[in-house]
């Protein structure tokens, strides 16, 4: 008797803590963490200051401001944008097939690639005017989501769409199997270690100042690209016919097929825009950080990953914003803790958005997240 | 006892599925195609169906004409053949040292299996009980802690020199356990969550460990101690030294290939038993449908910690081995897609299937230490190209994964369970008890 009830006892003692913290901890709990990295910076900033140089008798500058937490707060923004533009690949595809595409962040490197040969062909050099600049990056934007997104949708074809009924973790490892694919390309293709590219916009001239928060062209041009496609993708998922086959898909494919929605073209041109966004965000890339690398891809897409289960997975605008909190959180432990901690304090955060709100911070509760 | 038909546990049904498919997959194309084409079969159409009716039924007349004690000796008959393996080559032969390494990859993808194969829950930071079982290969056995002295067991060379060495069964059993701690640790939080949610959150923490192994250089332990020797790796692991056989040499792979071996089989056996015990029907059941399991009294969290815990004391095994093997403990090794391949190994195999994880990592771990390097490597020279196929090593290694999904989806090898799912041989049943009865 007595055992019978200790046994009983132990899961709901066990049960009831956690249950407990996880009332009061709930999206405001999720919140309160992702902000708790740049106020403490902020106070810190604040109270102790930060060096900003040396004079000239040798002796350190301390400044007692936030212009160097609005530094960390705009590289963030901007390069989260990038990682929104991935974000949102993943996003798609999860939410229609629930896959998750790990060749994504290689078709966002191959974007890159195929950008940083593009400047080549169409001689666009630190040389060229501004007119020649923007139009041969407008159309080496076009070119590099075409390409891209094709990928995409070939990898699709020959690669997930045969395992559709098979167990969910077939298409998962040809997911892997493309990836490597894709890197070995990269690696044919500029070899194994980063290659500098052109600066073609003189990204580290200032445009601005907001009250002493330099805002660089690098990071303009991230917001100029970001903005119009995730308002544009937006737009379409909402309004036109196919962004509502899309949508009706992903809620239930079978109940698609049966209201006359091509499951599989639809499928395809999800595949398509997660393409185009991964070849966008690689020209973005090659312009923002200058150099580009075959596994820039892994390291993108982890990231981008991460940001999308942040944001809710499934969920367009939580993969924008979980992006941009993802490029917050990075710059800010970048120019912290130290770049090599970085990706240890991103997958820290994914852990806490994990056990305090499984869905994400804009996701709607799924059987899987329970 | 009588009623227990081999040695290595439970009913003679996954022996007989290895034999099957190896001897389906000997027979190659042409015997196939020559079953197909066979006169007097109906309908060339499906002739994929027919086949797969013709050698089942092949399957079970020769299962029905062999004596019942055949699974034991086949049984036997293939641990002899492994223990005799090493000497058809030279000691320092490339194949040996990459079956040897192939073997510890076994261990790895039992048990990834039991995780992910068992119970269900995908894992895609088994890294980090590699990192963890080869750290303590690396802190147990080299001069690493030069602060302290400790000397259990160790060879007389060992037993002079600063830091901590143990004997090597000694490091196997801690890491085992430190691994197990590890892997429950990295179980609880994902309790609640589910599939992919899962794969989520094991992938975050087996990319920290790899982020801390690393950085671990500028983790102070105290004392000017630090945690890790990052990139530069901890170097001169003390080699296995038991007492009466002397000290293990890098230059003689038998020795290692034997231990290995050993570990391996141990681990297989107890890989087996645990399938047909109550822990692994719980493991399965939950895998299957979890309501249905808690609702049969099964305890959810105890049985996933469970299977965690056994995953990962496999897999630290295996980790303290390979450290060993390659003497320094170097923190590039713990990169995600090693957890990549693990996991490719058990889903090529047959996911759930315990020969299949045994097949599957054989195959890929050949396909990778020795096909590629060794093999394909010299075969453009003798075409008369000057061409490094090294290079291509992960682009072979991805198109094969992809081709091997393509084609066979639910892996080489599946468990019987599974196989029984996706060739409908339950389908009928359920359409009957859907049709009103006439």
């Amino acid at each position: 008797m007595e055992a019978s009830t200790i046994s009983q006892k132990m899961p709901v003692a066990a049960a009831r803590p956690l249950a407990a913290v996880r009332r009061y901890v709930g999206r405001w709990g999720l919140i309160v963490a992702l902000l708790a990295l740049p106020v403490y910076y902020g106070v810190r900033d604040l109270t102790h200051g930060y060096q900003v140089g040396l004079n000239a008798h040798g002796q350190p500058i301390v400044r007692h401001d936030l212009t160097h937490l609005g530094f960390n707060l705009v590289a963030g923004l901007s390069n989260g944008s990038i990682w929104a533009l991935i974000a949102m690949g993943y996003t798609l595809v999860y939410g229609i097939i629930e896959l998750i595409n790990f060749a994504h962040g290689d078709v966002f490197m191959i974007g890159s690639f195929v950008s940083v040969g593009l400047w080549a062909t169409f001689g666009l050099g630190l040389a060229t005017g501004a007119l020649g600049l923007v139009g041969g990056l407008l159309a080496t934007l076009v070119i590099a989501m075409l390409v891209c997104g094709s990928l995409n949708v070939l990898i699709e074809r020959v690669g997930y769409r045969p395992l559709r009924g098979a167990p969910k973790l077939a298409p998962l490892i040809t997911a892997v199997g493309f990836s490597f694919i894709l890197q070995n390309v990269g690696l044919l293709w500029h070899g194994g270690s980063p290659v500098g590219v052109n600066d073609l916009l003189r990204e580290n001239d200032t445009v601005f100042r907001i009250s002493g928060v330099i805002v660089h062209r690098a990071d303009l041009l991230a917001f100029a690209v970001a903005i119009p496609l995730v308002f544009g993708l937006t737009w379409f998922i909402a309004n036109t016919r196919a962004g509502r086959a899309m949508r009706a898909t992903a809620q239930d494919p079978e109940a698609a097929r049966l209201m006359g929605i091509n499951v599989n073209s639809t499928i395809s041109l999800t595949f398509m825009l997660g393409g185009m966004l991964a070849g966008a965000a690689g020209l973005v890339y090659a312009l923002y950080e200058t150099n580009i690398w075959y596994f820039q891809g892994f390291d993108a897409g982890l990231i981008a990953f991460t940001a999308a289960v942040m944001g809710g997975i499934g969920n367009v605008a939580g993969a924008v914003l979980g992006g941009l909190i993802i490029g917050c959180i990075q710059q800010l432990s970048d120019s912290r803790l130290g770049p090599q901690w970085t990706p240890a304090v991103v997958f820290g955060y994914l852990i806490i958005v994990m056990v305090l709100r499984p869905r994400g911070l804009l996701g709607e509760e799924t059987r899987e997240a329970g | 006892m009588s009623d227990e038909p081999t040695p290595l546990g439970g009913p003679d049904a996954p022996r007989s599925e290895v034999t099957v498919e190896r001897g389906r997959r000997g027979d190659s194309a042409v015997p196939q195609d020559a079953t197909v084409a066979r006169p007097g079969e109906p309908g060339g159409g499906s002739g994929f169906g027919e086949l797969r009716a013709q050698l089942t039924e092949w399957r079970d007349a020769v299962e029905q004409r062999l004596p019942p004690w055949w699974s034991r000796a086949l049984a036997g008959a293939l641990i002899v053949a492994g223990i005799v393996l090493p000497f058809f080559f030279t000691q320092t032969s490339g194949f040996l040292e990459a079956t040897l390494i192939s073997l510890a990859y076994v261990v790895m993808a039992l048990g990834l299996n039991v995780v992910v194969g068992f119970a269900g829950l995908l894992d895609l930071g088994y890294v980090a009980f590699y990192a963890i079982g080869a750290y303590c290969m690396g802190w147990f056995a080299s001069d690493f802690f030069f602060k302290t002295r400790v000397h259990v067991l160790v060879s007389g060379v060992a037993s002079s020199e600063i830091g901590i060495h143990l004997n090597f069964i000694l490091i196997l059993i801690a890491a085992g356990l430190i691994c197990a701690v590890a892997g429950m640790l990295i179980g609880l939080p994902t309790l609640r969550l589910r599939s992919d949610y899962i794969a989520i959150v094991t992938l975050a923490f087996g990319e920290i460990i790899g982020v801390v192994a690393v950085n671990g250089t500028s983790v102070h332990v105290g004392g000017g101690q630090t945690l890790t020797a990052g990139n530069l790796g901890i170097t001169a692991i003390d080699p296995p030294y038991f007492p009466g056989i002397g000290e293990f040499n890098s230059l003689k792979l038998r020795p290692w290939y034997w231990l290995i071996y050993a570990i391996m089989l141990l681990v297989l056996f107890v890989n087996l038993r645990l399938r047909d015990s109550r822990q692994g029907r719980a493991w399965i059941a939950l895998r299957e449908d979890e309501v249905a399991a808690v609702s049969m009294g099964i305890p959810a969290v105890r049985t996933k910690l469970m299977a965690y815990a056994m995953g990962a004391t496999f897999g630290g095994m295996a980790g303290a081995f390979l450290g060993a093997y390659y003497t320094v403990i170097d923190a590039d090794y713990f990169a995600f897609s090693f957890s990549i391949f693990v996991l490719a190994m058990i889903i090529v195999g047959g996911l759930g299937s315990i020969w299949g994880a045994v097949l599957g990592a054989l195959l890929l771990s050949y396909i990778n230490y020795y096909l590629i390097p060794d093999v394909l490597n010299t075969l453009p020279q003798k075409f008369g190209l000057n061409f490094d196929v090294s290079q291509l090593s992960f682009g072979v290694f991805g198109f094969l994964l992809v081709l091997v999904m393509v084609l066979r989806p639910q892996g080489l090898f599946p468990e019987r369970r599974r196989r029984m799912e996706l060739t409908a041989e339950i389908a009928p049943q359920d359409s009957e008890l859907a049709e009103p009865p006439a």
